[in-house]
């Protein structure tokens, strides 16, 4: 029932993706490219995306604060660091540059992997062997 | 603002918020992109399997959205192949040394007011603004 559960949330979050615009590049860098708002060629759906995703999601996690158990069984698992320590900060940075070099995240790569086109391929294995290469450099 | 699409954007993030509702919701995890797929990369981790049946839906969402509704947008990648490559290993490195990308610190940190996923979505959103407008504006890509 877990695996059913997972790939539900996956569907409806992949099928938001596609319906948002957000599955396209260039929609996003539309987006990050403020230097566009004076000549009005400015796109700000991401915040429209965010919004709407901040508005539906509140009341679940206000829910989960409260219980312990997930209705499928286990535990609900929250973070529970509270510090803003320089692995955040270094790292959502360096992310950042990855996103406006490209106008992918790692949710729009791999659901933009269902258009069987070469691009987001070639992006999410860049991005696995980053995630790879970060955990052997952390490694003591 | 001729590309700006308010009713799919507004429309599409309730889908993705719902998404990230459920899950919570269902199995009890925080929907971040970049942690579901860290935790299958990594040697040993729990919940393998919906991990990656998560995955599978995050692929198929598109496609179902398609053949339900018949809405397809187009994907357009402006990138070259070197800048393209560095893109991906700079976001697969980043999310992992910050625990989080757009959907696990923007979408489900914020929704549950975590200090942590604020400062990390401001800091992700100020070298995105700042390196697609050198890309753009000063090189020219």
């Amino acid at each position: 029932m877990r695996i059913l559960g997972a790939l539900l949330c996956g569907c409806l979050f992949g099928a938001g993706l596609a319906l948002s615009g957000m599955i396209n590049p260039e929609k996003v860098l539309g987006f990050l490219d403020i230097a566009a708002i004076p000549a009005h060629g400015w796109d700000p759906s991401l915040i429209f995306v965010m919004a709407g995703g901040l508005i539906i999601a509140l009341p679940f996690f206000w829910w989960a604060k409260w219980h312990n158990t997930a209705l499928l069984g286990g535990n609900i698992s929250l973070p529970t660091k509270r510090t803003i320590d320089r692995p955040l900060i270094i790292g959502s940075l360096i992310f950042g540059v990855g996103w406006g070099l490209a106008g992918l995240c790692p949710g729009p790569a791999i659901s933009a992997l269902s258009y069987l086109q070469l691009e987001p391929f070639l992006f999410v294995v860049a991005m696995l062997a980053g995630m790879i290469i970060q955990r052997l450099s952390s490694r003591p | 603002m001729e590309n700006f699409t308010p009713f799919t954007a507004l429309a599409g993030g309730a889908l993705i918020g719902l998404a990230a509702g459920l899950y919570i919701l269902l199995n009890g995890r925080i929907a971040g992109i970049s942690g579901i797929i860290g935790g299958i990369i990594g040697a040993a981790s729990a919940q393998k399997a919906e991990r990656i049946a998560f995955i599978c839906g995050l692929i198929a969402g598109p496609v179902i959205l398609a053949l339900v509704a018949g809405y397809r947008p187009a994907i357009t990648v402006d990138a070259s192949l070197p800048v393209l490559l560095l893109a991906g290993l700079l976001v697969g490195y980043g999310t992992s040394l910050g625990s989080g990308c757009t959907s696990g610190h923007g979408i489900c940190g914020l929704a549950r007011f975590s200090p942590r996923s604020l400062a990390a979505t401001l800091a992700f959103m100020a070298t995105g603004f700042l390196t697609t407008f050198v890309m753009r504006h000063l090189i020219g890509f």
